[in-house]
């Protein structure tokens, strides 16, 4: 390491602004929620205006204790001498429990530099803190920043690269004399190779007997029981525990020091306070909810974001073409009628500033390139390449709107809230409050929405939600919901707008009967984890943070649609039409003789053929619906499309009747028809989402589970639909549906049944029999 | 014992002691519910839990179950 070369480490509570100074410092694109713990892993990055100093992000942390992942992996961090100087980001808005971490970090001997940030609120609030005195109480220098405003931030790292120069300090601090005194003891009894710096930190940690901060220090036996016995001795004296003796002492350092420092202004209600008396209001809180939710999804998915799809879909990508600003629209069409079965021959361009499809240009051109109309190449391009990034595409305003309205909900701080409002209800299920923003993520798309499952710490908790957050919906599926609908109606324009709820709920009731049978196996067996978070005060979202935030969601799935998708839908043309037809394999419809069934000796014919027996009991064993369910399975954008190729009905979207009719046509009966649709929606996501369930997890045993039971679910509930609609309705009886009616009786047995015994740990038992007796 | 739990919404008390044990225990201390730590509850959410609790002037959500380990006067 050059001696120019400056490492710094940042540190502070969750929510405390560092993610923000962290982006503000070095452009880098880190993730910023109003929401504690959305740091989990830590990020490095180059100052922007010298890029000799390297700054470490570290997760937002509320102590050094060894309890969670975060604090572990922070004094690790801290106590491995990597960086030379900390800048502990402190909440001035909350100084008394933002300084209980400060003081921690202190107490490591490592040079720091106590950033007090959110200076514009507390100066709104008509607070102030004296910094000299904060100063010289703590024993380390302290700046006034507001990383939002950008203010005194340039000033912090000509302090920050001073105090790296520097060789530490010992803590100014001191507890209560009889603490000290015990302290001094350990002190002594230190082994001298421990620096001047660095030995108030081991002693306090051998006083709170924290074994494993303390693996470095070799204490003599005897010594190291001299040290217990001057523990328990003071443990005694004050009649309560050493890690509580601690806390105790740094909470009253804090009230001390902040008596000194801070001048509080009157208190009058915040903005927050009044905020929160209205939106957690215990008969208002709901029905606020409902609405705001509601909104958000009117805007998205029905009227904004659904045109901007649908012109994305038909006339951008498709070959419908489209008029500037719509000028000459009303005339082409008042055309088009006019010209009625010779619809075809009016030339759109006739009529205004008409842009072409980009279907249409590209096929064009390749044409007036000389590649042969309708052949391999054509077929290639126009079909396989540009129809499906089209069909991705479309999607990506929907889900920007979406993103844009759901981060703004999340850094506001309102997303607390609703974890607040809901965790009632989840943890029913056996999940938290905090599962429902991974679940809102993914009615758009379940690769982001898998992601968002990482603020959650509980792992549990998080495996769970990661299991069952695909069963919702998202923006892909939609499309395969709308083809049911018109298959099974006839018309899904208006009743498409009551029947795909109902779809939702199907998500919703997917996701609440896992939990409620998953939580009593033993892959999740213990007791429901603490839920204890803070609540952080509502501020509007520096436009900054919320751009990346939602950037950061979208660019997941345009990757995904980049990517994965692009190769697929290549892989699904290929699969769809090559194939061996009178004993030669090639490109199938340039074969002589063949007719306009082409398909039906594909690649993906005979793939479908070879697992059609699985879908047997659920109706559709036709090797259409098959390949259908496996194209979805790649991406569940394939489905529609691969079903108009299939059908030949080329060119069909989900709203086209021919589509309809031809669809319906692949299933014997309406049951198998749902069944179709209910497994195509609830099993294994995409290839994309597949993968990010495999990073979250990061166990492939884990990877294995949920996408096993989510197949397994989504085969069972298409099951029960078939099986149940030829029993009531057609009044058939079989073998399969004895399995049905044994599964139903199964499967309610699980969601009913009491929590079993043996699902609590031998540790939980006496967990809770020990906190019984002390009670 | 009267704990966190059954405190009205809209009284303040004071802790006694910290029951339990383990990361809960440690947690709940490192957010400063130790003993001799005055607390208001704010508010209880609509279905009746968790609990909105107002401590070291900042505003922390608690489960009723949790709130049980909090001994207060």
């Amino acid at each position: 390491m050059a001696d120019s070369q400056i490492h710094v480490a940042l540190a502070g509570n969750p929510n405390c602004g560092k993610t923000t100074l962290f982006n503000l410092i070095t452009g880098a694109n880190g993730y910023v929620g109003n929401w504690p713990g959305v740091t989990v892993e830590k990020k490095e990055a180059k100052l922007l205006s010298d890029k000799n100093v390297t700054i470490t992000d570290l997760p937002g942390i509320y102590s050094l204790s060894p309890y969670s992942p975060e604090e572990q992996c922070s004094r690790d961090y801290l106590m491995s001498g990597e960086s030379d100087v900390v800048v502990q980001v402190v909440d001035a808005t909350n100084l008394e429990r933002n300084l209980y971490l400060a003081l921690q970090v202190i107490e490591t001997g490592l040079p720091v530099v106590v950033a007090l940030n959110m200076a514009d609120l507390v100066e709104k609030n008509g607070d102030k803190i004296d910094t000299d005195k904060l100063s010289k109480k703590l024993g380390c220098p302290v700046m006034m920043i507001s990383a939002l405003k950008n203010k005194g931030i340039k000033e912090l790292f000509e302090q920050v690269k001073k105090s790296a120069a520097s060789k530490g300090q010992v803590p100014e601090h001191k507890f209560d004399s009889s603490i000290e005194d015990v302290l001094d003891h350990i002190e002594n009894n230190l082994p001298a190779s421990v620096p001047a710096n660095k030995r108030r930190y081991y002693a306090v940690k051998l006083f709170e007997r924290d074994a494993d901060a303390c693996k470095l220090i070799n204490l003599t036996k005897e010594k190291a029981a001299r040290v217990e016995q001057l523990v328990a001795q003071c443990e005694q004296d004050c009649d309560d525990d050493a890690g509580s003796i601690i806390t105790g002492e740094r909470y009253g350092v804090i009230a001390h020091i902040i008596d000194e420092c801070l001048t509080k202004a009157p208190a009058k209600m915040s903005t927050s306070e009044k905020i929160d008396r209205v939106v957690t209001n215990r008969i208002l809180g709901l029905p606020i909810f409902v609405v705001i939710m509601f909104c958000v999804y009117y805007i998205a998915v029905s009227t904004l974001g659904g045109t901007v799809t649908d012109f994305t879909n038909d006339q951008l990508f498709g070959t419908d073409g489209w008029y500037v600003l719509g000028q000459g629209r009303d005339a082409y069409d008042a055309a088009v009628e006019a010209a009625g079965d010779n619809a075809d021959s009016v030339d759109p361009a006739q009529y205004g500033p008409y842009v072409p499809g980009i279907t249409t240009v590209v096929h064009d051109a390749l044409v007036a390139g000389g590649t042969e109309d309708g052949g391999l190449v054509d077929s290639l391009v126009c079909d396989g390449i540009v129809g499906g990034l089209g069909a991705i595409f479309g999607f990506v305003p929907q889900m920007f709107l979406l993103f844009v309205m759901l981060s703004f909900l999340e850094d506001c701080g309102y997303m607390a809230r609703v974890a607040f409002i809901m965790d009632r209800v989840f943890r029913r299920f056996g999940l938290s409050g905090k599962s429902f923003i991974p679940m809102l993520v993914s009615s758009g798309c379940g690769v982001p929405g898998v992601m968002a499952t990482k603020t959650i710490e509980n792992e549990k908790d998080r495996r769970m939600t990661v299991m069952t957050t695909t069963f919702i919906p998202c923006g892909a599926k939609l499309p395969i919901i709308a083809l049911l609908m018109g298959s099974i109606i006839g018309d899904s324009s208006t009743t498409a707008a009551w029947i795909s709820p109902l779809f939702y709920f199907l998500g919703v009731f997917a996701v609440i009967a896992s939990g409620l049978m998953l939580k009593k196996t033993k892959l999740f067996a213990g007791r429901p984890t603490p839920f204890v978070m803070e609540l952080p005060a509502y501020h509007f979202p520096a436009i900054r943070s919320w751009a990346l935030h939602v950037w950061e969601r979208c660019w997941a799935f345009i990757k995904k649609a980049g990517t994965i998708i692009f190769a697929s839908t290549v892989v699904v043309w290929f699969l769809s039409n090559f194939g061996s037809y009178n004993g030669s394999f090639g490109f199938l419809p340039a074969m002589d003789g063949i007719s306009e069934e082409f398909m039906d000796y594909s690649v993906l014919a005979m793939l479908g053929n070879l697992v059609a027996w699985i879908f047997a009991p659920l109706g559709f064993s036709t090797w259409q619906a098959t390949a259908l369910t496996v194209s979805g399975l790649v991406a569940k954008e394939n489905v529609v499309a691969t079903a108009g190729s299939l059908l030949s009905v080329a060119d069909a979207g989900e709203t086209d009747p021919s589509l309809w009719t031809a669809f319906a046509g692949m299933f014997p009966t309406m049951g198998a028809c749902v069944a179709f649709g209910a497994f195509n929606l609830l099993c294994a996501p995409c290839f994309a989402a597949m993968g990010t369930i495999r990073n979250q997890m990061d166990s492939g045993k884990w990877t294995a589970i949920a996408l096993g039971y989510e197949c397994a679910f989504a085969w069972v509930i298409g099951l029960f639909i078939n099986q149940f609609y030829n029993l009531l309705v057609l009044g058939q009886f079989g073998f399969w549906t004895v399995v049905a009616i044994v599964l139903l009786v199964a499967m309610l047995f699980q969601i009913f049944r009491p929590m079993p015994k043996h699902a609590w740990t031998d540790e939980d038992e006496t967990n809770t029999a020990s906190a019984a007796v002390s009670a | 014992m009267k704990t966190l739990g059954d405190v009205k919404v809209g009284e303040s008390s004071t802790i006694v002691k910290l029951h339990g044990e383990g990361a809960l225990r440690r947690h709940l201390m490192d957010l400063g519910l130790i003993k001799g730590t005055s607390f208001k509850v704010v508010k209880v959410a609509p279905l009746g839990d968790p609990v909105e609790i107002n401590v070291r002037g900042y505003e922390l959500s608690i489960r009723k179950e949790e709130a049980a380990v909090v001994e207060v006067q």
